[in-house]
């Protein structure tokens, strides 16, 4: 399926100039260095050491997941069922278009001015805010990060960590921008005084909110309840203040038992911060009954699909175990120093360049699977052992057999392999090339450039060859 | 089954297209070793490379053919060993996958896969590696390759075949679980990237104090020699099994020669 890039904002769609940006800005490089490396990936690995079935606890998560995709339909009818059972509606959406106007209509239908909302990646994957401001009704991000990345009118870089590319200082400037109304002369040098600002700006909306949007991080089919994980507590006051609560949830976050929704939680806040839990985890099911002392009138979850049910039983069929815990973002290579806008779209590193080509198209996203060192890394850290490495090589096929990226890069291919091919032709071929690099390169031992190397001596030296083929020097004799 | 008389295993020596290009002394320092330790090694003529660029790139019916060249150049020795965890990978790992829709090659790839080993891995692991070694007295890094790490779990055994060498001080990278950023093609595809990934890890080397960055993958060292030469540093490169076959005394990679 291909449809338009999500955000009409000035995210940069072409994967090497917004590396480029990226790697060019020392800020964001010291930021990145200081939360991946020394944050995300530490504590992961800290909490891992202190859970000794933390092994164990993967292999379910993993089996959970492949039990509910092979029986997929039959859990979401039964999830379906039971919201209603519990007084909530369940809207089964399409594509990000059709996703927008159940949830507008719904807006629309309580005369709603202001939403507030829960950090969710499903709405900057079918770019709600857009929607609703568009018709009139202001969205209002309560997640202290998308609060920030709202104000500075910018998208999430990370899945978990929506601002986490922006130091405090900046932050300071942010609020001191967007909050005029306050003392100019406040001190916004610590963390937590930036985070009481954040909370009395939003009380207010809080409580005028006519709806309530969040996520679900997983889906509960035997009672019908969706959960909601967050360190601040502003999903609750999200979901259960206004009088109706709309919950965005896509299709593959299904389990059939709360047992597994259990085993899912265990793994997800200790891959993605290394806490044990976070700091509030909320389930919720339909509306408020009769004697409960809060929750909302009306509770609709609105499933998408957005070509998620295309991929099963295809080679990427594993993408859909996801929980979107963002360790294999944490731990990419290449995402620790590109950080996420580099990537284009709502979904950064290992698990968004397998997921973007599927929303927008390969021969759009070609250079998004190939921005991969293939180390591994990823695959190692996932929490329900998806194969990302090979899912992105499937990409890479894809995007090969649409003739991506063709030019002499292919052309450079398709040489090289006709020669590997062909060992003798492929030795008469280099012999010469070797022979010149050593005669030119032997004195200093390494080029600065070379013709045809430039992508390479960029950065680094070329070594010169030693001299000689080792396949012409065995078969002169040598030991 | 080639079988010698009071002899040890048959190996066919994969000799990696970056070693038979770029580094013959790799290919016959594993050469030596091999045989030193007890295996009667043949070094097969028609053998390019194992086929990861192509696999790499999406262009699979491409690495399929270069793998059924292996295959079949391959297919007479008790072990396959490699002087890369990346190219030993990539038989190990990737060449059943190439097959899963043919079961005639499938089986010929698991055959192989089964027969193939990383050079240290197979020394530590299958061969008898007690002969006395040379000195290195020096401090040494050794960078693990993510291919040899994640893929063969090959991480103890080369670290216990320098510490066989009397005077080595092995010095830890504090992050040895990170890419070097090389990434085969990537690097020339995305060479910002790559060499900012690079950067920090060869920051990291130098942090170490290290007079010689060891590794077993010749991809990963070029790379990181590469950067090395380019920041001006004094850290020497070599391959394993040119410090274990106690061949140093040349140029390192990416110096001048005399």
């Amino acid at each position: 399926m291909s449809q338009k890039p999500y955000h009409d904002d000035p995210q940069c769609h072409d994967f090497q100039k917004g590396a480029k940006r990226a790697l060019d800005d020392v800020g964001l490089q010291a930021q990145l260095a200081r939360t991946l490396k020394d944050g995300f990936q530490k504590k992961r690995a800290k909490a891992k050491a202190r859970l000794p079935e933390y092994d164990a606890l993967r292999d379910r998560a993993r089996d959970i997941k492949a039990h509910t995709l092979e029986n997929l339909d039959a859990y979401l009818e039964r999830f379906e069922a039971e919201v209603i059972k519990a007084g909530g509606q369940v809207h089964w959406a399409r594509d990000g278009e059709h996703a927008c106007d159940i949830i507008l209509d719904i807006c629309t239908s309580v005369g709603a001015k202001t939403v507030t909302k829960g950090k969710s990646m499903l709405t900057e994957e079918i770019g709600l805010n857009t929607h609703l401001m568009k018709h009139g009704v202001e969205p209002v991000e309560t997640d202290l990060g998308e609060y920030i990345i709202q104000l500075r009118d910018e998208p999430p870089s990370h899945i978990i960590a929506p601002a986490f590319h922006i130091s405090k200082e900046q932050v300071a400037d942010t609020f001191r921008e967007h909050h005029p109304h306050l003392n100019a002369a406040r001190d916004l040098s610590e963390p937590t005084s930036l985070l009481t600002e954040a909370r009395s700006e939003l009380r207010a909306k809080f409580i005028a909110a006519d709806v309530g949007i969040t996520g679900a991080n997983v889906l509960v089919a035997e009672t019908g309840s969706a959960l909601i994980v967050t360190n601040e507590g502003n999903g609750d006051l999200t979901q259960s203040l206004p009088p109706v609560h709309i919950a965005v949830s896509s299709i593959e976050k299904v389990v059939p038992t709360l047992d597994d929704a259990d085993t899912i939680l265990r793994l997800l806040a200790r891959t993605a911060t290394g806490q044990d839990m976070t700091v509030y985890t909320t389930f919720f099911t339909g509306t408020k009954r009769s004697g409960d002392r809060d929750g909302p009138d009306q509770f609709h979850l609105v499933l998408l699909d957005n070509g998620r049910s295309e991929l099963l039983g295809g080679p990427l069929h594993d993408v859909l175990s996801c929980i979107r815990c963002g360790a294999c973002i944490n731990h990419c290579p290449i995402f620790s120093v590109v950080s996420g806008h580099a990537y284009g779209w709502v979904y950064p590193g290992p698990i968004g360049s397998v997921l973007t080509p599927h929303f927008v198209g390969v021969e759009e996203a070609h250079l998004l699977p190939n921005a991969c060192t293939m180390c591994g890394r990823c695959e190692e850290v996932c929490p329900v052992h998806i194969p990302l490495p090979d899912l992105l090589r499937t990409w890479r096929g894809r995007a090969f057999d649409a003739g991506k990226p063709g030019g002499l890069q292919g052309l450079g291919l398709k040489i090289w392999a006709a020669l590997a091919k062909r060992p003798a032709l492929y030795r008469l071929a280099l012999r010469p090339v070797v022979a010149l690099m050593r005669a030119l390169g032997k004195k200093r031992g390494a080029f600065k450039w070379f013709v045809g190397a430039e992508g390479w001596t960029r950065t680094r030296d070329l070594p010169t060859p030693q001299g000689g083929t080792f396949q012409d020097r065995y078969k002169g004799g040598e030991r | 089954m080639i079988t010698q008389k009071n002899q040890g295993p048959s190996v066919g020596l994969f000799v990696t297209c970056m070693v038979d290009l770029m580094r013959p002394s790799v290919g016959f320092a594993a050469l030596r070793l091999l045989e030193r330790a007890g295996a009667h090694v043949v070094v097969p003529a028609n053998q390019t490379c194992c086929g990861q660029p192509a696999y790499n790139s999406g262009d699979f019916a491409d690495a399929r053919a270069i793998a059924q060249d292996v295959i079949a150049a391959f297919q007479d020795y008790d072990h396959v060993v490699a002087p890369s965890g990346s190219c030993a990978g990539m038989i190990r790992v990737h060449y059943p996958d190439l097959f899963k829709d043919d079961a005639d090659w499938l089986a010929r790839a698991e055959d192989l896969a089964g027969r193939t080993f990383e050079l240290s891995q197979y020394l530590a692991d299958h061969l008898d590696w007690s002969q006395p070694s040379a000195d290195f007295p020096h401090t040494v890094a050794y960078h693990d390759s993510c291919a040899s790490r994640r893929e063969l779990g090959v991480v103890d055994q080369p670290r216990a075949l320098l510490a066989t060498l009397p005077g080595v001080e092995l010095q830890e990278i504090a992050d040895n679980e990170t890419c070097c950023g090389f990434g085969g093609l990537f690097s020339v595809k995305f060479p910002d990237v790559s060499g900012a990934i690079t950067d920090a890890k060869v920051q990291m080397i130098e942090d170490t104090g290290a007079e010689v960055l060891v590794g077993a993958d010749l991809g990963c060292l070029t790379n990181m020699a590469g950067k090395l030469k380019r920041r001006g540093s004094k850290v020497r490169v070599f391959h394993l099994a040119e410090v274990l076959a106690g061949m140093t005394d040349g140029a390192a990679i990416g110096e001048g020669e005399a």
